[in-house]
């Protein structure tokens, strides 16, 4: 046994070292069907901004509605044709509107395109390593993503519309085409789409927990990674264990849709018929559901939890405060992460004693959670900070993260969240905490890492009125939304005109919706200095950030196999900024600490 | 201020980088990820049998008396008491006995293969691995009779309420009980077999390889022992469904 394995590692350190001198390759090998990490994360990247795009312009088409419920939107026929009649958006296209709006953000953009960008482009560059694990299943994870994309997409365009039962698809309503146009061939697209991007996240989830786990360089211990890679790495752990499970349900749910089976189903009737179903449980789906949907929002978190640690570090000249506290913080997270999931099903019926079990749990994620805040603040403070684009977009993180944790506090308490189950202060809540907080992490990421991915930067005024244009307007969204959302209005509704109660937040709605116009336009900005910037950027140095971390030490456009030479070794944590006594105000990981004897520490002496 | 000899080294303990920890292969370490996975889809799925059988009432009576009937959840025996060629006789859980046998014997001869991969012995691999593909294979053969007699049904088939009678079982109709259950066995074993399906394409896969000498020359039969987790694996799956669909 142990002479074989001895042969096989041989065999695998030797696959890794030929990239060095590798062969030509064609275009398609190169561009498309490539299997260099670092071509599959720019991939991710394009597919995750053109989604983000058209998952905020449903949001804007939604808003309208809201914002001007009596308006007419006729100028919005040629794009929407059959959903606008007579100059009103079609109620049930507005629930499509909602459902697409969250399903692309929370999978296609936040899921796949953060870390399926980041998790690929930095695994192999910050661990020292020529590429992932295995560079065939990194390229399947990304094209059966976009068979997954290209098939949600089709369903836009449907004469039937696509899934209208809400991102969480619970049944009946999902389950039966009968129910609403939605839940025709949308529903059946929208389940088949997740099913391969669930695939695609398992092909990408293996590979990364195994290339962190076997092909960091020497020296590289686990207490040496940079935090971006312990993020990864336990958001690819939760990803793994959670998406299997939205796996079954979905499975069961394309029979209960499907085949006749009764898994979901009970004892309904449906148009004044009966149906034959009976005997199963649409309170099981949503346990099924939330076993993965609490997770998710950790696996979306995270990875900005990641990056945000890095870049504030890095532009704090600082090393980051409680380092093995962020990684216990993180480890804290991703475990209580699998026992809150009941606290999104408090008003379903279930045993108010569970509830109270479960409140208890969500709660305690606000230590973790707070941990970390208090150790970015810690870092930030008296810290030579430099305000790169990156570096505004983290620090507006850590802003959007307490504004929406707080609100977390509020509705982790089962008492009341009656009142406030599925009104808008849900919405705002998780808008500010997980979405746009996960947004503020990615832009500062795709600002940080900017010039790895194509050897220029970004414009930094453009930058700058990107980040206040978004964070101002991001907080006139959401803000507002938590007064209506105390007042009881309800998500998801397509027009509230109907109720006394509500009209007096017509302008407050209006107001929203106006932020919320602007929020999205912001978002040119950004995208003409990404497009401009990889083009006609300002050429990059090989190390613009004067950042610790091993990208750095790669040439400035990283070839296939990341060094020309040998992986360099790390000595040092990647955190030794402004350290007192050194030459520079920063020292990178492949130091080794007898070339710094003039700042290493008491205990550091041992090693020089 | 001191150079010593340690100088220019990185620390080089088992987790400090440049090693496998784990002591495994990536490819290894992939499987053993994709399997905690996989546990997870089929916890799921069990734990969804556990909740929808809690749901339904037991049958409470004697028994010797017992009928199917939509009210209750069946006794297994009652159900599972048939075998090929015994046409009439009450044999219960035999069948489901003898698959359960023939699966856990295509483990131990996957076992023996592995162990013949160390060696590095073609022959022997190529032997075991025959035998596996051939229980495996027996074993799909023996959940396709068992699934179409469960869909052919008895002869007394069952009466409903308004005076029909129904025989044998599908998504939507069951005669041994409530809907609910002929849905959960078909797919929780249906998705079972799928997997065994794929194990034995893969292990038929390997049989090629190894015939071929392909893995001879790469020098290590490893291949054999990841497809070999997958196929314990399966087997362990078999054993929780067995558990729950038969005994309990």
């Amino acid at each position: 046994m142990s002479s074989t394995d001895i042969s096989i590692n041989h065999d695998v350190n030797h696959a890794h070292e030929e990239h060095d001198h590798h062969h030509d390759q064609n275009f398609i090998e190169k561009y498309i069907f490539s299997q260099d990490h670092k071509v599959i994360a720019k991939q991710f990247l394009f597919t995750g901004i053109a989604w983000a795009f058209i998952g905020g312009f449903l949001s804007v088409l939604f808003r309208l509605q809201l914002g001007w419920p009596e308006a007419t939107f006729t100028f919005l026929e040629p794009i929407l044709g059959g959903w606008v009649e007579n100059g009103k958006l079609n109620p049930e296209f507005y629930l499509a509107l909602v459902t697409m709006h969250g399903t692309i953000m929370v999978f296609f953009v936040l899921t796949a395109g953060l870390s399926g960008t980041f998790s690929n482009f930095l695994i192999p560059l910050q661990i020292g390593a020529r590429d992932m694990a295995s560079g065939f299943m990194n390229m399947l994870s990304y094209w059966i993503f976009f068979i997954s994309s290209i098939i949600l997409f089709t369903s836009l365009f449907l004469e039937t519309g696509p899934a209208a039962g809400g991102w969480t698809v619970y049944p009946p309503l999902s389950a039966l085409p009968q129910a609403i146009e939605g839940s025709k061939g949308g529903m059946t697209m929208w389940l088949i789409s997740m099913a391969l991007f669930i695939v695609s996240q398992l092909l990408g989830g293996v590979n990364y927990i195994t290339t962190v786990i076997n092909l960091r360089t020497k020296g590289m211990a686990m207490t040496k990674l940079p935090l971006t890679i312990w993020a990864f790495f336990l958001t690819a752990i939760l990803g793994l264990l959670a998406f299997p499970v939205l796996f079954s349900a979905a499975l069961l749910l394309i029979f209960d849709r499907s085949f006749g089976t009764s898994f979901f189903l009970s004892d309904i009737y449906i148009a004044g018929e009966a149906l034959s179903n009976t005997g199963g449980s649409p309170i099981l789906f949503q346990h099924l559901f939330w076993f993965l949907g609490h997770p998710e929002v950790y696996i979306v978190i995270m990875p900005a939890f990641g990056i945000v640690s890095e870049v504030i570090a890095t532009n704090s000249r600082k090393p980051i405060f409680g380092y093995r506290a962020m990684i216990g913080s993180l480890i804290g997270i991703s475990v209580l992460s699998f026992v809150v999931w009941a606290h999104h099903m408090f008003v379903t019926g279930m045993n108010p004693f569970l509830g109270s079990v479960f409140m208890f749990l969500t709660l305690i994620i606000a230590v973790p959670s707070a941990v970390k805040v208090f150790n970015w603040i810690a870092t930030l403070w008296r810290g030579n900070i430099r305000f790169t684009s990156a570096m505004m977009f983290a620090v507006g993180f850590v802003s959007l993260f307490i504004s929406g944790g707080l609100t977390g506090i509020i509705l982790g308490n089962s008492a009341l969240d009656i009142q406030l189950h599925d009104t808008y202060f849900v919405v705002a809540h998780f808008h500010l905490v997980m979405g746009a907080a996960a947004f503020f992490g990615m832009f500062a990421g795709v600002y940080h890492w900017f010039p790895k991915m194509f050897g220029r930067l970004m414009d930094d005024k453009l930058g700058f009125v990107h980040f206040w244009l978004t964070f101002v307007s991001v907080y006139l969204v959401f803000m507002p939304m938590h007064y209506i959302g105390i007042a009881g209005f309800p998500r998801r509704y397509y027009a509230w005109t109907g109720f006394e109660a509500f009209n007096i937040f017509s302008d407050m709605n209006t107001f929203i919706s106006i932020s919320a116009i602007l929020g999205f336009t912001a978002q040119f900005v950004f995208l003409f200095n990404f497009i401009y910037s990889i083009f006609r950027g300002r050429r990059s140095s090989a190390n613009p950030w004067h950042s610790n971390t091993l990208e750095w030490t790669t040439p400035v456009l990283p070839g296939h196999g990341n060094w020309p030479g040998e992986i360099p070794t790390v000595y040092r944590w990647p955190y030794d900024y402004s350290k007192p006594g050194a030459a520079d105000d920063y020292i990178p990981q492949d130091v080794p600490f007898s070339k710094t004897q003039s700042s290493n520490l008491p205990q550091e002496r041992d090693f020089e | 201020m001191s150079t010593s000899t340690t100088l220019e080294k990185p620390n080089t303990g088992t987790w400090d980088g440049g090693n496998e920890p784990l002591k495994a292969s990536y490819g290894k370490l992939m499987m053993w990820f994709f399997l905690l996975s996989d546990a997870f889809t089929f916890g799921s799925f069990l734990i969804v049998y556990g909740l929808s059988r809690h749901k339904h009432l037991p049958y409470t009576g004697d028994a010797e008396t017992f009928t199917f009937s939509t009210q209750w959840w069946p006794i297994p025996e009652k159900v599972y008491n048939s075998f090929p060629g015994f046409h009439g006789v009450d044999l219960p859980l035999a069948f489901v006995a003898l698959m359960t046998m023939i699966l856990i014997l295509s483990s131990v001869t996957m076992v023996l293969a592995v162990e013949a991969g160390h060696r590095m012995d073609k022959n022997d691999v190529q032997k075991w691995l025959l035998w596996t593909i051939l229980f495996g294979a027996t074993f799909l053969g023996c959940q396709a009779w068992e699934w179409s007699h469960f869909i052919t049904g008895t002869e007394q088939g069952m009466l409903l309420a308004d005076g029909t009678q129904i025989f044998g079982a599908n998504l939507t109709v069951n005669q041994y009980g409530p809907p609910l259950f002929a849905d959960l066995f078909f797919f929780i074993t249906g998705f079972h077999g799928t997997h065994v399906l794929s194990g034995v394409v893969l292990l038929i896969m390997i049989f090629i390889n190894t015939v071929n000498g392909v893995y001879h020359k790469r020098g290590h039969y490893e291949m054999v022992e990841k497809v070999g987790l997958y196929w314990h694996f399966v087997d362990l799956v078999w054993v929780f469904v067995f558990t729950f669909f038969y005994l309990i």
